[in-house]
């Protein structure tokens, strides 16, 4: 069991990652159900982190009220900013998103009590893998059942065309806001899970580099359902250590790994019909 | 009683539709016929929300529509279908219809995260419901398939089962058999009739002057954005202005 | 102090014009938020200094290189990557993730070559020469920029006004389709459009390069954004729009960290920006090439 021990005090942070990650790729999942290309969810992350992590070193609150308000925080300010944003589609919503995200980091950056680019030190370790599974857990419970009820039908229905959507009676501007909302506490709670796993937050993990990080893992896991960008999450958070050997290259793979399968899965790597196919299972409905 | 009353659309300069009043019965099938480009669809897109008339009331039973969005028009009762084919493509056909009962399946939005009895019923009564309403367009038992890989003809059928779903007391049916076979046609004539006698008023728009003449039980004929006659299919066949209207453009097929 | 710093804007808010014209050609004509654009950038800025240590060449003619250089590399980007994924007609997001990659592999494949740490021309490659005109302080150097990039886009922009060429792509930013409907050959000038802005990309890398005299494998990063201000500013695919967006940012940001903190600068423009978008998302400057499908 000694191994064990030590296998887990060497890569407990990066397990600690997968599932943090796992968690912000379901929350840009589900804007992406709903058609919305919103780079602003590593915003989302970092407003949680550093609440969290603020309520915990200078309030002293307890660890489960501090990953409630982790959530609440940038909720808040997903419904004030996606009330007038979310009028915008396509690139130009990614760039406003993007622009609030640099304006968030950037605030971050510059105020004192956030610690400017040091960022803050010393946060109490509380989370545990348990924590991070159960959450996980409840958040996949969750999305699978939205999925499979008229929420996430109507999330379809916006996606594929909004106005035959909106004329099945569905009122697309609220569903939209929803999603955004939902997206940015799943992904405030996921900052808030990784500011007190990591003892250390920064400015510089949530910036606009993390942003298409995320949106990476996603699309190169696959938008079809909930396994794939968790599947994302997973791997591109293990490359980089998988590829440790490459040294400074290993860069080079992750790109090319990325323009792979972009190029040649467009439907990302996680796609259950045609790895039934290569197990020789064969679709299931034609 | 669906009533138009003097409306009118401009964008910019230009005047698409100009003092334009009907009343259209919420029961029988309705007929707006025109040349192509005559206004037909701006109509449509106006009494569903999705434009604002520049002038004019539109009225459903005497409650005025202005300002509605789309979906709060489509909850009063009135839906509709489009001249392109607007199926949701990457569904499946169940799930096409599901999505029309969206405002109707009995559940808030917290309804799915609990294990409430109330979800289950709504959404096991919603798939029977939408079943029937397949079946109505004798498509149930391609249910569980992609509605992308329906022919034409079927898609359009889906189409109505879906705008059906959205329990309506009046149905749009922008030029319904536009791009169809002549096979396709009759088929979608019956179902537009069996629509019909199950109660539901038709509102169809059309330029195809045979397929209304047999359908229709009251026509308005607009040109140029007017309303040039109005009438059982017989009057308007033998009015002069109509025929005049329609003789002059031969050639984008309006007779055919 | 204030017309020093005017020039110092000028400079630097030419650069980030070169930059942006590269950017805004290829979201307005291939309709894709290229991200690699900020590595071909230090492509660029690698490539000239690499033809000064091993060919000697004058710095004239090492710019000129440089930009052939990001030019193929931009080619061989759309060649590659955006052209299949524009034959099987993926959504927008894709393409840009593609570039992503691009970016990734590009700024890793420079820091295991030329390692992270800055490197800079060798002495006596960059002209010292200055002038003095009162109290303002000109560099030989920064005249070079300015005139050099002001000098490419209007060359540039007298071609897109008056050629034939010009013309064509103007109709493709409207619609690809209705262009090839006209005969227009559409994806040659697409590989076309690839080319120049990627040698557009290259040769502000080059003049960062020099105004600086400082190279790293990361520097596409920031003018990435930069160049992602200055579309949403000028209006996205606006050419005219990206030319006076970039001077205005570069004056923005000489200003701001003059007279305010220089981060609290940055807050102030992306906040800007972020409201223009609300408010104009066709940028403060002109029309939207909205593309018809």
């Amino acid at each position: 069991m000694e191994w064990l021990a030590n296998f887990w005090a060497t890569y407990s942070t990066l397990i600690y990652s997968i599932g943090v990650y796992a968690l912000v790729a379901l929350s840009i999942w589900l804007t992406l159900a709903c058609g919305l290309l919103s780079l602003a969810n590593a915003a989302f992350m970092g407003i949680g982190a550093y609440v969290s992590a603020l309520l915990s070193l200078q309030a002293g609150w307890p660890f489960w009220a501090v990953l409630v308000a982790a959530g609440l925080a940038p909720a808040g300010v997903a419904l004030i900013i996606g009330i007038p944003t979310l009028r915008l589609s396509g690139v130009y919503l990614a760039m406003a998103t993007l622009a609030f995200g640099e304006v968030v980091r950037i605030i971050i950056l510059n105020l004192e009590i956030t610690g400017g680019p040091e960022g803050l030190n010393g946060i109490p370790q509380s989370t545990r893998g348990w924590h991070i599974v159960a959450i996980l857990g409840l958040a996949v419970y969750g999305l699978a059942r939205m999925r499979r009820s008229r929420t996430g039908r109507a999330f379809e229905a916006i996606r594929e065309d909004e106005v035959a959507a909106s004329l099945m009676g569905i009122d697309v501007k609220r569903h939209k806001l929803f999603a955004f909302v939902l997206g940015a506490v799943l992904a405030g709670v996921a900052g808030g899970l990784n500011a007190h796993a990591t003892f250390f937050i920064s400015p510089r993990e949530y910036g606009f580099e993390n942003a298409v990080d995320i949106l990476t893992m996603v699309v190169f896991g696959g938008i079809g359902g909930l396994v794939g960008p968790m599947v994302g999450a997973g791997i591109l958070t293990l490359l980089p250590e998988l590829l440790r050997f490459l040294h400074e290259f290993r860069g080079i793979f992750n790109g090319l790994v990325l323009i792979l399968v972009v190029l040649f899965l467009p439907k990302g790597i996680w796609e259950p019909r045609r790895i039934r196919a290569l197990f020789g299972l064969g679709p299931k409905e034609g | 009683m669906l009533s138009i009353r003097k409306l009118g659309k401009h964008f910019g300069g230009l005047t698409v539709l100009e003092d334009v009043s009907f009343d259209v019965p919420l029961g029988g099938i309705f007929g707006l016929i025109g040349p192509n480009g005559a206004g037909k669809t701006t109509v449509f897109n106006l009494i569903t929300g999705l434009l604002k008339p520049s002038t004019g009331t539109i009225s459903l039973e005497g409650r005025d529509l202005a300002g509605l969005a789309p979906h709060q028009v489509t909850r009063l009762g009135i839906a509709r279908t489009f001249q392109n084919i607007r199926i949701f493509k990457e569904m499946t056909l169940l799930e096409n219809v599901l999505v029309g009962m969206h405002d109707k399946l009995g559940y808030g939005a917290l309804g799915p995260f609990l294990i409430s009895r109330a979800f289950r019923s709504a959404e096991a009564q919603g798939r029977e419901w939408a079943l029937e309403l397949l079946s109505w367009v004798r498509l149930e038992h391609r249910a569980g398939m992609l509605a992308d890989n329906l022919s034409y003809g079927d898609q359009r059928k889906l189409e109505f089962a879906r705008a059906l779903a959205t329990q309506p007391r009046l149905l749009l049916l922008d030029e319904p058999v536009a791009g169809m076979n002549p096979a396709e046609k009759t088929v979608l004539m019956e179902e537009i009739q069996n629509i019909s006698q199950r109660g539901f008023g038709v509102f169809l728009i059309e330029h195809d002057m045979r397929f209304v003449m047999g359908l229709c039980e009251r026509i308005v004929v607009l040109n140029f954005g007017r309303i040039i006659a109005e009438g059982s299919p017989e009057e308007v066949r033998n009015n002069p202005e109509v025929i005049e209207a329609y003789l002059g453009r031969e050639d984008d097929g309006a007779s055919v | 102090m204030l017309p020093q710093q005017l020039l110092n804007a000028l400079t630097l808010g030419s650069v980030y014009a070169l930059f942006a014209l590269g950017f805004t050609l290829m979201f307005g004509v291939l309709g894709v938020i290229n991200l690699s654009h900020g590595a071909v950038f230090m492509v660029g800025s690698y490539a000239a200094l690499f033809f000064v240590n091993h060919f000697h060449l004058p710095l004239w003619l090492a710019l000129l290189s440089a930009m052939a250089i990001s030019g193929c590399l931009g080619l061989l980007i759309d060649v590659l990557i955006l052209k299949p994924l524009r034959a099987r007609n993926a959504p927008h997001l894709i393409p840009m993730i593609a570039t992503i990659g691009v970016a990734i592999t590009l700024s890793s494949a420079a820091q295991g070559i030329f390692g992270a740490e800055i490197m800079r021309f060798p002495e006596g490659t960059i002209p010292t020469g200055e002038f003095t005109f009162g109290d303002v302080h000109v560099r030989a150097i920064e005249i070079g920029i300015v005139a050099i990039s002001l000098a490419v886009m209007a060359i540039l922009f007298t071609a897109l006004r008056r050629t034939q060429v010009g013309r064509a792509l103007r109709a493709i930013a409207e619609s690809p389709k209705s262009a090839a409907l006209l005969g227009i050959n559409v994806e040659g000038l697409f590989r076309a459009t690839a080319f120049i802005a990627g040698a557009l990309g290259g040769a502000a890398g080059v003049l960062i390069g020099l105004d600086f005299n400082a190279i790293t494998p990361l520097m596409g990063q920031p003018i990435l954004h930069k160049g992602i201000a200055v579309i949403i500013l000028g209006g996205m695919g606006d050419i005219r729009g990206s030319l006076i967006a970039g001077l205005f940012l570069g004056f923005a940001e000489v200003m701001s960290k003059a007279y305010l903190s220089s981060q609290m600068g940055d807050a102030v423009a992306f906040g800007m920006l972020f409201l223009i978008l609300l408010v104009r998302p066709s940028g403060l400057f002109g029309r939207v090439l909205e593309r018809k499908a």
